[in-house]
């Protein structure tokens, strides 16, 4: 303490310039302080990473310890029986976000692709807007659509078509509920596409003109033109893509209204499933056994970690982009 | 450095903690608010209690229905105030209670209701009739089609098209789940062996809902589906349910005397803690899918007001609540149940 | 006349090529309009002053309203801000400031994984932390988990903000006399506030719409509750178990609930977007 003060003793008989300024100041108690409390704070949000594996962890260790390896195996999940295998839910979370981003990765890239290169600036921001309005939209009113406007849609409608045309494929094998992988892949895409535009659009922007204003005066068409663009943006919209996809598999509410909750393994559209987030949305409150308890907690953990990887892996590949061409959202 | 460090982490330390530390649950605004969560099952009357309790004496039972499953689990973590459930906890349950509380639990029947198989099926109407072997293989996904041969015998009068049945069931820990599978493995041996009794099985076919509302819902939003609900919620909604052929042969169609017949079979044999099952009750007019639903109460409550509030409300719902019972379609308890319920809540200390 | 033929199909498929881009963003944009016409649709008829006002009623009472789901949010959300808005501008300051070493750079990039967990999980974190110990559902609990979900977007916010005030004031300010921290806190922060406050705006509109991590830590209150040890409802949630429920009267109230979420959402986003851009 007594060191401290005998040093603000001296800084205040010496004010001076810029640089003697800077590096006195850092001394300064205040600065001192300040710069601790906002390291504090920081140091909150990865205190606060860490507090979720760990205490996700410790929870889930009896889990880990029963079933071990098997518990990402086994697609046996029975609460009477006390046995659990989180495949089913693995699996459901994949498929149906893999299957919302082959709806919504053309749909998005054809968006950014309207909108940096075809609209009109007086359309473009208007739409832009528009598309970033799809992503406030709250999951759970996009569930509500999905349960009263879209499942019966699909039902009557959509599904009847498929089977008749399609039925041979597995994908449209079964029995037609409306409810189901369908209706959740296509919420889920729909809640997607804005993530992936935006950032492809603003990829897109980065590009410089030059490379536009080449292609022409080489005597290329809008469409070859385009091409050029979006292939040296690949790595952005790459990275968007991913980002697309860690939301995709993160969304709970929209998906477990529509998805029929059914703990199933099945490659057809038509029937029900369930994923890792929507099976803790039905079942957390209610586990009665502590085992019980442990395993959704473990498929918590499994799905805190998948997130994590992918949207690591998306940002590192954006930010990569944003150092070749400048900031990007 | 260091001690600067220290200094601004321990007030912000502190500070969490005294934040986290305001968690008494003294109340300050004066009116009385009792938590508590379980079944759905009896959610249709227990709401309509709630909301004439709170009209006639200011007190706010704030009860969530979030499954029978989730009632048991709430009251073992001690985060209710009391739970709600169709299905009897467990021994191992009420062990764990008393391990981690310190405290016992007892089981206070409120009402007894119908697990109706609600049905859509537009080209049938009212009045299907199933029987316990093809309900059970119907639920077991062995029977797929509406118009197959067992359930055209049982229904020659009526029109069953050629399309695949849609079973729903609860997607939840439900006691209505346990009632009914109670019932599906005392008549079917398969399903015993298969699935077995409990608040969440593992379900041979169907879709899931949660909860009596989701469950109903499903059969309302979709045709061809079938699913079991408690009777309220299919009365509530106009869906059309099955006559089922009970023990002794007979087509019961559900209602509260046909529960409370199902009821009395069982009263001889009534166990002292009250946590009984009336399905596949013997007697011509029983139904046979009837339950009791319980409210799970500590046996030693440490706020004095909350728990004078939970014994008057007790009391009040076993005399005048019960009068509510029929025209929401449960059936009110048998006599000597409520007494035997009265002489429990006397032991709430 | 090879030539020519070629040409023509080169320049018909970028027309097919402009068509597409056309029409992918006609057909992004009909579930926009589809749910925003249905949710006025099946929700307006239901939206009085009875409804903002009137608490919930019975099953089979039909009427009622949200007056205390209202309340519910807007608790929550308050303590999600006083959670998340103090630490997220300071992460962001500190983040703008610090460049040394790698811990900035770590910070910044677990700031962004934070944003990417999905809400049920910090609802598990929550239940966890919050719920077993104080042996109760609360309102604090569910305030926790938005405010953890506010703090990225605020970061990222107040970095960037901060990081736009030109240098020469920061220099101005250095040059005055006026200790580093002082320039920081009332030089800089007021000059970026507008952005900070758009960041708010943003992350408040985004913890309005949660609805997962409420469900086992905030639960619901059928009654008005503004205690923060006592469950308490929401308007998210009110929505969903109101969807779910087979009873007419209840989904009609879904819609018209999802209506008034989507109006504050909306008009959020909107306040956000005319504040943005005037900055620029």
């Amino acid at each position: 303490m007594i060191k401290l003060f005998s040093k603000k003793k001296e800084t205040k008989t010496e004010k001076n310039f810029y640089s003697k300024t800077l590096v006195i100041s850092e001394r300064h108690l205040g600065d001192y302080i300040f710069q601790n409390i906002t390291r504090l704070f920081a140091f909150f949000v990865f205190g606060l990473i860490v507090l979720i594996f760990l205490e996700m962890f410790i929870e889930s260790l009896p889990s880990i310890n029963k079933f071990g390896l098997s518990f990402i195996t086994s697609s046996h999940w029975d609460p009477v029986k006390d046995k659990y295998g989180a495949l089913p839910f693995i699996f459901g979370t994949l498929y149906s976000s893999l299957l919302a981003l082959i709806i919504a990765l053309p749909l998005s890239i054809g968006v950014a692709v309207f909108l940096t290169e075809v609209a009109p600036d007086w359309l473009e921001q208007p739409i832009s807007l528009l598309v970033e309005l799809l992503a406030a939209i709250p999951s759970i009113v996009y569930g509500l659509f999905g349960i009263f406007v879209l499942a019966p849609f699909l039902r009557i409608v959509v599904e009847p078509f498929l089977k008749t045309h399609f039925g041979f494929l597995p994908f449209f094998k079964g029995d037609m509920f409306g409810f189901g992988m369908l209706a959740a892949a296509l919420i889920l895409s729909i809640m997607i596409i804005p993530i992936i535009t935006s950032i492809s659009r603003d990829v897109m922007k980065a590009i410089p003109d030059s490379l536009r204003e080449g292609a022409y005066a080489l005597g290329a068409t809008k469409w070859e033109t385009i091409k050029i663009v979006l292939i040296s943006a690949r790595s952005g919209i790459l990275g968007a893509t991913l980002l697309g996809f860690g939301r995709a598999i993160g969304e709970t509410m929209a998906v477990t209204m529509v998805i029929g909750n059914k703990p199933e393994i099945s490659f057809s559209l038509f029937d029900a499933g369930h994923t890792m987030a929507s099976v803790l949305a039905n079942e957390f409150t209610e586990a009665a056994s502590d085992l019980y308890i442990s395993s959704l907690i473990e498929i918590g953990l499994l799905l805190f970690v998948i997130t994590i990887v992918i949207n690591s892996i998306a940002r590192v590949v954006v930010n990569r982009v944003t150092k070749k061409y400048g900031k990007i959202n | 450095m260091k001690r600067i460090t220290l200094f601004s982490l321990f007030i912000f330390v502190g500070s969490m903690m005294i934040f986290s530390g305001c968690s008494n649950k003294t109340n300050k605004s004066g009116k009385l608010k009792i938590n508590g969560a379980g079944a759905t099952f009896p959610y249709v009357i227990y709401s309509k209690w709630f909301d004439v309790y709170h009209q006639k004496t200011g007190i706010e039972f704030n009860y969530q229905s979030i499954g029978s499953g989730g009632g048991v689990r709430q009251v073992i973590a001690g985060t209710v105030d009391f739970g709600a459930s169709d299905a009897p906890m467990k021994d191992s349950e009420i062990k764990q209670v008393k391990d981690k509380l310190g405290k016992d639990i007892l089981h206070i029947p409120t009402v007894m209701g119908a697990v109706v198989l609600a049905y859509n099926l537009k080209s049938v109407g009212k009045g299907l009739k199933l029987t316990p072997s093809v309900l059970s293989d119907i639920f077991l996904g062995k029977i797929k089609k509406w118009n197959d041969k067992r359930i055209k015998s049982i229904n020659k009068d009526k029109n069953l098209p050629n399309e695949n049945i849609i079973v729903a069931h609860r997607s939840d820990g439900s006691g209505t789940t346990n009632i009914f599978t109670d019932y599906l493995s005392k008549v079917s041996k398969e399903w015993k062996e298969k699935v077995g009794t409990g608040k969440a099985v593992s379900w041979p076919a169907g879709l899931g809902g949660k909860g009596n509302e989701g469950v109903a819902g499903l059969v309302k939003q979709t045709d061809r589906t079938i699913g079991y609900v408690e009777l309220a919620y299919a009365v509530q909604n106009n869906l059309n349910y099955a006559i089922l052929q009970n023990k002794a042969g007979y087509f019961v169609d559900a209602s509260f005397n046909s529960v409370s017949a199902a009821a009395e079979g069982s009263l001889a044999t009534l166990p002292e803690d009250l946590r009984v099952s009336i399905t596949n009750a013997d007697g011509k007019d029983s139904y046979p899918i009837s339950g009791f639903t319980w409210l799970l109460v500590y046996s030693k409550i440490d706020n004095k007001q909350k728990k004078d509030a939970i014994v008057n409300f007790l009391n009040w719902a076993l005399t005048d609540g019960e009068k509510y019972a029929e025209s929401l379609y449960y059936a009110p308890l048998p006599k000597k149940v409520v007494e035997l319920c009265k002489a429990k809540v006397k032991l709430i200390k | 006349m090879k030539i020519n033929n070629k040409q023509g199909w080169r320049k018909r498929k970028s027309n097919i090529a402009v068509f597409l881009a056309v029409l992918s963003a006609v057909l992004v944009l009909i579930p926009l309009f589809l749910i925003l016409f249905y949710t006025v649709q099946k929700g307006i008829s239901s939206i009085n002053w009875d409804f903002f006002t009137q608490m919930p009623k019975p099953v089979g009472e039909t009427g009622g309203g949200m007056a205390n789901a209202l309340v519910g949010s807007g608790i929550l959300i308050l303590i999600g801000s006083v959670m998340g808005i103090p630490v997220g501008v300071m992460s962001g300051i500190y983040l703008s400031e610090q460049n040394k070493g790698i811990m900035p750079h770590a910070i910044r990039f677990l700031v962004e994984v934070l944003n990417g967990v999905p809400s049920i999980v910090i609802g598990i974190i929550a239940y966890i932390t919050f719920v077993i110990p104080m042996k109760s559902f609360s309102a604090l609990s569910g305030g926790f988990a938005l405010g953890v979900i506010m703090i990225p977007l605020i970061t990222r916010t107040t970095e960037e903000m901060v990081r736009l005030v030109p240098s020469t004031v920061r220099e101005a300010s250095l040059g005055l006399g006026i200790p580093k921290w002082k320039t920081t806190l009332f030089v800089i922060l007021p000059a970026a506030m507008k952005g900070l406050f758009t960041g708010i705006i943003l992350s408040i509109a985004r913890a309005a719409g949660e609805t997962a991590p409420l469900l086992f830590t905030a639960l619901g209150n059928r009654f008005w509750s503004t205690n923060l040890n006592e469950p308490i409802s929401s308007i998210t949630v009110f929505i969903y178990d109101y969807a779910k429920a087979p009873f007419d009267d209840w989904n009609r109230q879904a819609w018209a609930a999802s209506l008034v979420l989507i109006v504050l959402v909306t008009t959020l986003n909107i306040i956000f977007r005319f504040v943005s851009r005037k900055r620029k």
